[in-house]
């Protein structure tokens, strides 16, 4: 069944070797192909502009009323390249060393050795298009360090570098959408997925101005949907990230790979009350210079200006004494997490550490801080109130990214013929865990400079019989769509979406989150039908399916959250070992530290869907690790 | 704290709108707006009352998507703040708020707080753009970009689109968003081949979109969440020029 499609020969040559074997799509002929592109974020516009530019008739839908607003636009750091621009040993290899291990020993090899080929063509790319990255005085481009990486590698525009790289691919984007090579379709959201004779060949999507429900053709289908973390109702994701356009197509057959890996991030705006709607990351800069401790005491409620040196447990510096407050995110993630269980957690409710810069800001004066950090500081005030220059900032880790997701071969094509992922949305390159400044290479790689290829090279690969929109399958599936969404409106119980997305992520959050252990899984494997019962008996939607309704948008997302949530946990149960997020509390070292097994666990898990009510089957997609050796990580 | 608010609601593009006045209680100073229109929303739902439609996406203010008039205010008027970003800190119990979606002709009313600002994407056709074909690209290195002018794009690119500066414009015009990416691409290097084109072209769309003209009263800039200088449009204006011009008898 899991085809992964890695070509022979050594690692270096298997991405060029493919692009000389696939086929070619005449240009003439280009016109005669619909291509459909759902999503408009760094993957999808990146897609939609590349071959809009090669004459294929590309449709491009986005929920958003603008396809400059995808999530994309919220990375702050950077993107990765090996330019090797600083002369300090970096090279295509070592990017790509560094990421399998980062990601802990659970991606492919071949994918992300192809990740950091591309790397370099990217930042060609983005620049031709007038993205304005950092310049030293001589024009040059400027670089920093990110991630605990030992070169400097990351190109950054200010504090926007997602923004202003969506900016880029939306720009090329409406050039050919002027052009007439690409149809935008704004607040346009994909509710199903068309499968004829087995390949995809269209989606069914909801007008969410109007509520019409509408099929669209295509000769293949690319979902560029980014990823689920708000499965977790409070995440660093924008409020409407959803998982509802994977989730279907896993529906009708595409398989979902490595569901339950899900990234920290360790600096974020603590929760502050239950009215909280998002979670605002703070750049994991800070830990170059904050030191990060807790009380010693249980309960300590003093002031922290109050808590005398000798009273202050810095956990960080005192477990990992090389790394000190700098190990990984994962690491650190957890770490906090642990303190806070010990009831030495600061700040409402006990979820906070503290992040201190009076060390600094007495070593390098407040006005250095301030050069450094200045914007950072002033976000933190902005929103809590409070002065980090006096009191010392408190953070928690928020779910920030996932791994996971549809599983595709080295094409990017999933399970299902004509179907394929690109960006967040596919489970592809970072395995286990994420390095920084690595998303949004991923996303422009697959849409910039792989879809381009493997697109055409399915089109020409395959006799695609003419289908559009009178075949019965396109009426039959935008029935069930039609069902659907009439019976969410009709429940008419008592609950609001938000209270019961709410349930689900404080459920996911407490066992599905930083550690997970068999009894906290097993109890969400229990209560999560359960919920989805709730869900479908008691849901109160207001208003109808014939207008823009913006709770039964959320509706359908929360839909599948509860089915979503309920495999994250069947797969973080199967995966009985700890690898870079995932945190399995009977899989630890003698001293606390996450222990991976290679010998039962050095594959990939990909789920087929089995109908409804919680039932998948796993198949395994064993990795091969010919060029970097498995070894565990060490940070002490 | 308690507040009451005065809400635009307006069913949808077509059917008239008014102002409903709802109170709210139990807002806390450590809720962003936002979540205080959701706790709105919630108590609405329990009624059997549709909620107050508006648009958010990433509450950090950098996506966009939100955005309406507070008492009179596009974004509710702490500088540099987008309507996500403004915290309920600043408003004491008791108060009385008008909130209204952007008020302009090319932005009509889809629902509540909802406004179409499409507009925007077809300015962007018009020329906000650098040809640049995905493969083609030189090595990035072999462009060198000055850094003052980098920094002049960054400055100008820096613009999330979300509307304010239209609606805070009495005469509704377009010019602060159009300007700033002009100002973008016109100052790369790169963007040299089609600085002409894109001025007339991103120009000539403002007009066609219904928006307004400029006539210097900067509460654009006032308003503006990032802080876009009122100057870009004066590089505009002189890129314009530059660019008939160029162009005389064409």
């Amino acid at each position: 069944m899991l085809a992964s499609k890695i070509p022979s020969g050594p690692i270096e040559q298997k991405w060029e070797k493919s692009r000389f074997e696939m086929k070619l799509v005449n240009p003439a002929n280009r016109r005669k192909h619909t291509i459909i592109i759902v999503g408009s974020g760094l993957a999808g516009a990146s897609a939609a502009a590349s071959l809009g530019q090669q004459g294929y008739n590309v449709d491009c839908f986005s929920f958003h009323d603008s396809p400059r607003r995808a999530h994309s636009i919220a990375a702050q750091g950077g993107i990765n390249a090996a330019k090797n621009y600083r002369n300090d040993g970096d090279s295509i290899f070592r990017l790509f060393y560094d990421t399998v291990k980062g990601g802990d020993f659970r991606a492919r090899e071949a994918n992300v050795y192809r990740l950091a080929q591309i790397s370099v063509n990217i930042i060609d790319q983005c620049v031709a298009q007038g993205v304005p990255f950092a310049r030293e005085y001589g024009g040059l481009l400027d670089t920093r360090s990110f991630g605990g990486v030992q070169v400097s590698r990351t190109f950054y525009a200010r504090g926007q570098t997602g923004q202003q790289l969506l900016l880029g691919a939306y720009q090329a984007l409406e050039e050919q959408v002027a052009a007439g090579s690409v149809k935008m379709h704004s607040r346009s959201e994909m509710l199903d997925l068309v499968l004829v004779n087995g390949k995809a060949r269209g989606i069914i999507t909801r007008d969410l101005v109007t509520g019409a429900i509408e099929g669209h053709a295509a000769d293949v289908v690319v979902l560029a949907t980014g990823g689920y973390g708000n499965v977790f109702y409070l995440s660093t994701n924008a409020k409407a990230t959803n998982a509802t356009a994977i989730w279907r197509a896993h529906r009708r057959g595409a398989l979902f790979g490595n569901p339950c890996f899900t990234q920290i991030h360790p600096t974020c705006i603590p929760v502050s009350s239950e009215h909280q709607s998002k979670l605002t990351l703070m750049s994991e800069s800070l830990r170059n210079d904050g030191r990060v401790w807790v009380p010693k005491k249980k309960g300590d409620n003093r002031a922290p200006g109050d808590i005398p040196e000798d009273e202050r447990d810095y956990y960080l510096e005192r477990r990992y004494p090389s790394f000190g407050n700098l190990v990984p995110r994962d690491v650190a993630s957890r770490n906090a997490k642990e303190v806070c269980d010990e009831d030495r957690g600061v700040g409402p409710g006990g979820r906070g550490v503290y992040l201190d810069f009076a060390d600094a800001i007495h070593r390098m004066g407040e006005g250095q801080v301030r050069e450094k950090y200045g914007n950072l500081f002033d976000m933190y005030e902005e929103i809590t109130g409070e002065n980090a220059y006096k009191v010392p900032m408190r953070i928690f880790p928020a779910v920030h990214y996932t791994m996971g997701g549809l599983w595709v071969d080295y094409q990017l094509m999933s399970t299902i013929p004509g179907l394929f992922v690109a960006g967040e949305a596919n489970f592809s390159d970072h395995g286990a865990n994420r390095l920084g400044a690595s998303a949004l290479m991923q996303g422009l790689a697959d849409g910039y400079f792989i879809l381009p290829y493997t697109l055409p090279n399915y089109i020409a690969s395959n006799t695609l019989e003419k289908v559009d929109t009178s075949h019965p399958a396109f009426a039959a599936v935008k029935d069930e769509v039609v069902k659907h969404v009439a019976k969410m409106v009709n429940v008419r119980g008592k609950r609001t979406v938000d209270s019961i997305h709410k349930e689900l992520g404080r459920m996911m959050w407490e066992n599905c989150g930083m550690s997970r252990s068999e009894a906290g899984l097993r109890s969400n494997l229990a209560r999560i039908p359960a919920l989805r019962e709730e869900f479908w008996h008691n849901l109160n939607i207001i208003g109808t399916g014939e207008e823009l309704n913006q709770s039964l948008e959320k509706a359908g997302r929360v839909a599948d959250f509860l089915e979503l949530g309920e495999l994250m946990c069947l797969d973080a149960l199967q995966r009985a070992e700890s690898c870079g997020g995932h945190f399995r509390v009977e899989s630890q070292t003698t001293d606390g530290e996450a222990l991976r097994d290679d010998e039962h666990f050095c594959y990939a898990s990909a789920w087929e869907w089995k109908g409804d009510g919680g039932q998948w089957e796993l198949h395994k997609e064993p990795l091969a690790f010919e060029y970097v050796h498995l070894a565990q990580r060490s940070y002490k | 704290m308690n507040l009451t608010l005065r809400i635009w609601r307006q069913q949808n593009v077509k059917a008239p709108g008014g102002f409903v006045t709802y109170p709210v209680q139990g807002v806390t100073p450590d809720m962003s707006f936002l979540e205080m229109l959701d706790l709105l929303n919630e108590n609405l739902q329990a009624k059997g009352e549709p909620p107050v439609a508006f648009e958010h996406d990433c509450r950090e203010g950098i996506c966009g998507s939100c955005g309406f008039l507070i008492n009179g205010v596009a974004h509710g008027g702490r500088r540099g703040t987008t309507v996500c970003q403004l915290s309920m800190r600043f408003f004491k119990d008791g108060d009385s708020l008008t909130l209204e979606p952007w008020r302009a002709r090319a932005f009509p009313v889809l629902r509540d707080l909802v406004v179409d600002r499409s507009p925007f994407d077809r300015i962007i056709q018009a020329g906000g753009f650098i040809t640049a074909p995905t493969g083609g690209a030189p090595d990035a290195n072999a462009i060198l970009v000055p850094k003052d002018s980098a920094e002049t794009a960054f400055d100008a690119a820096a613009c999330i689109g979300c509307g304010a500066c239209v609606a805070a414009c009495p005469n509704a015009a377009a010019m602060l968003f159009t300007a700033a990416k002009v100002t973008h691409l016109n100052s790369l290097p790169q963007g040299q081949p089609q600085r002409d084109r894109r001025t007339l072209g991103m120009v000539a769309a403002m007009t066609d979109e219904l928006f307004g003209s400029c006539t210097n009263h900067g509460e654009c800039e006032a308003v503006c969440p990032k802080k876009i200088p009122i100057e870009f449009i004066g590089k505009m204006n002189r890129d314009l020029i530059r660019a008939t011009l160029h162009h005389r008898g064409e």
